[in-house]
């Protein structure tokens, strides 16, 4: 067939397989390399290309906080975000709290204060009560619901998961 | 969501340069309502301008006295800005009292303002709706509207829509109105300034188009006047559940007083 001008336009109308691009992302501390299609967000990339697992998907619309990681220190829902847009940021995962030492203060009072039923919230909790502490703008027990209300609990551990982030920021009871 | 293609801006006038001659493509900031429409096939870009390189993310002083929140700064490092929170306390709370830390932390000023509405019908794209396809009717009028706008409803009132009932679901935006910020943007002509007011529109018979920013241009920066009203204020905003969820109904209000007396007032409302 010759291709003339009323031909019809030879435009590929089937949907295209995305054309993967190589990402870098620092996870954790480890530059990985990776071949993503440009709309494989923040939290795919880290459960289905990075096999880290612990960061859950709830929603994938940033209604739940299951997919809470840090970002250069601050919590933000990796389900809205791309994994390409990440590039040259700190990412900082559950898998990545805990120090060969042992377990972070905050994780080891979820264990001690029952902060947790069936634990799927837990790793999104737990990254954004870093987070939180990070920025230190809690100072009340009223502070810390405010600004945990980011992350659901279907189980409802929301009073223990209070105690535990209290716990571990030692306010000062006069406050609380 | 479909495919499409990415590109990092370097520079302001790229990003423009990009945006103008690729006009279905989209800019791309917090990515938190961009993302969540992809997601939905709502918006269907066939590239993203990723900003977030450009040196947008600054607060400066203007020469008028006030304030220049750059568009790429975060809701929460605006909200927690010393000067903001001293000289801008309703604006602080209103963002504050929006989405949630998380979100906070990813999404921009700029992108608060262009974020498009929660009309459940405008995301759910096997119903009718003249926001996200215009001319195949407003589903919410005759359904489930209970976070659609109230005023300028009736029949009878002035610029009533009978297109689309949808209303802008930003926090900040209601304090922005209240304190008369005006945005400022750029785009292939050079830069222009919009009072707030006149940035986003009613429906009226093109309830696809939110607001008076045009395809090719991008927000530099919200600059706030002078006066913040830091000592008579408020904002209530009132929902379904105390934290995490979009507001039925909020007021921004500010007053100005000497000697006991009124002396400017300012309500703006929102939800
Ligand atoms: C679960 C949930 C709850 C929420 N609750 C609230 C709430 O209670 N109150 C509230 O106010 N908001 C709420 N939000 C909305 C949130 O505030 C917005 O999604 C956010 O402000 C958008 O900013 P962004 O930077 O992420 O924008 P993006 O998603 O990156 O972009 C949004 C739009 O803005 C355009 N854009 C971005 N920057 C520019 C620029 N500089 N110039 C021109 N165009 C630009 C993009 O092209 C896109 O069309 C909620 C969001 C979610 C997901
Ligand atoms: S109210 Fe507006 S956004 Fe909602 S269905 Fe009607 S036209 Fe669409
Ligand atoms: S999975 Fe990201 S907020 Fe629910
Ligand atoms: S422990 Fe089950 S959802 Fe929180």
């Amino acid at each position: 067939m010759t291709l003339t001008d009323e031909s019809p336009p030879m435009v590929n109308q089937a949907p295209s397989v995305p054309a993967t691009q190589t990402v870098t992302l620092t996870v954790n501390g480890t530059a990985v390399e990776l071949q993503l299609a440009p709309w494989t967000s923040l939290l795919d990339a880290l459960r289905e290309y990075m096999q880290l697992t612990g960061t859950k998907k709830g929603c994938d619309h940033g209604q739940c906080g299951a997919c809470t990681v840090l970002v250069n220190g601050k919590r933000i829902n990796s389900c809205l975000t791309l994994a390409i847009m990440q590039e040259g940021n700190s990412i900082t995962t559950i898998e990545g709290l805990a120090q060969p030492e042992g377990l972070l203060p905050i994780q080891q009072a979820f264990i001690d204060h029952d902060a947790f039923q069936c634990g799927y919230c837990t790793p999104g909790q737990i990254c954004s009560a870093v987070g939180l502490m990070n920025e230190g703008h809690a100072k009340t027990t009223d502070d810390i619901r405010e600004l945990m209300s980011g992350n659901i609990c279907r189980c409802g551990a929301y009073t223990n998961i209070v105690d535990a982030i209290q716990a571990v920021m030692h306010p000062q009871p006069d406050k609380l | 969501m479909i495919n499409f293609d990415y590109t990092r801006a370097d520079g302001v006038t790229s990003a423009v340069r990009d945006r103008a001659s690729e006009l279905t493509a989209k800019f791309i900031a917090g990515g938190t309502n961009l993302i969540d429409l992809m997601k939905e096939n709502v918006e269907r870009p066939t590239r993203l301008i990723d900003i977030n390189r450009l040196p947008l993310a600054t607060i400066t002083e203007t020469e008028g006295g006030g304030l220049r929140l750059g568009a790429l700064m975060t809701n929460a490092d605006t909200a927690y800005d010393k000067q903001v929170s001293k000289r801008y306390p309703l604006l602080s709370q209103a963002i504050l009292a929006g989405a949630s830390a998380q979100l906070r932390n990813m999404a921009t000023d700029g992108g608060n303002l262009m974020q498009r509405t929660r009309c459940y019908y405008f995301y759910d794209v096997a119903t009718p709706c003249n926001k996200r396809e215009p001319g195949s009717g407003c589903s919410a009028i005759n359904g489930f509207n209970r976070i659609h706008a109230i005023l300028g409803t009736e029949a009878g009132t002035p610029d009533r829509s009978i297109h689309c009932i949808a209303t802008h679901p930003s926090d900040m935006c209601v304090a922005l109105a209240a304190l008369e910020a005006v945005v400022r943007v750029t785009g292939p002509d050079g830069d222009r300034t919009i009072p707030f007011a006149e940035f986003h529109r009613l429906p009226g018979n093109t309830p696809h188009i939110d607001n008076t920013l045009k395809d090719d241009e991008l927000i530099t920066a919200i600059d706030l006047p002078a006066n913040g009203f830091s000592k008579n204020y408020a904002y209530l905003k009132l929902r379904d559940r105390t934290s995490y969820a979009f507001a039925l109904v909020s007021v921004a209000a500010a007053l100005e007083m000497e000697d006991g007396r009124i002396t400017d007032a300012r309500i703006a409302l929102g939800g």
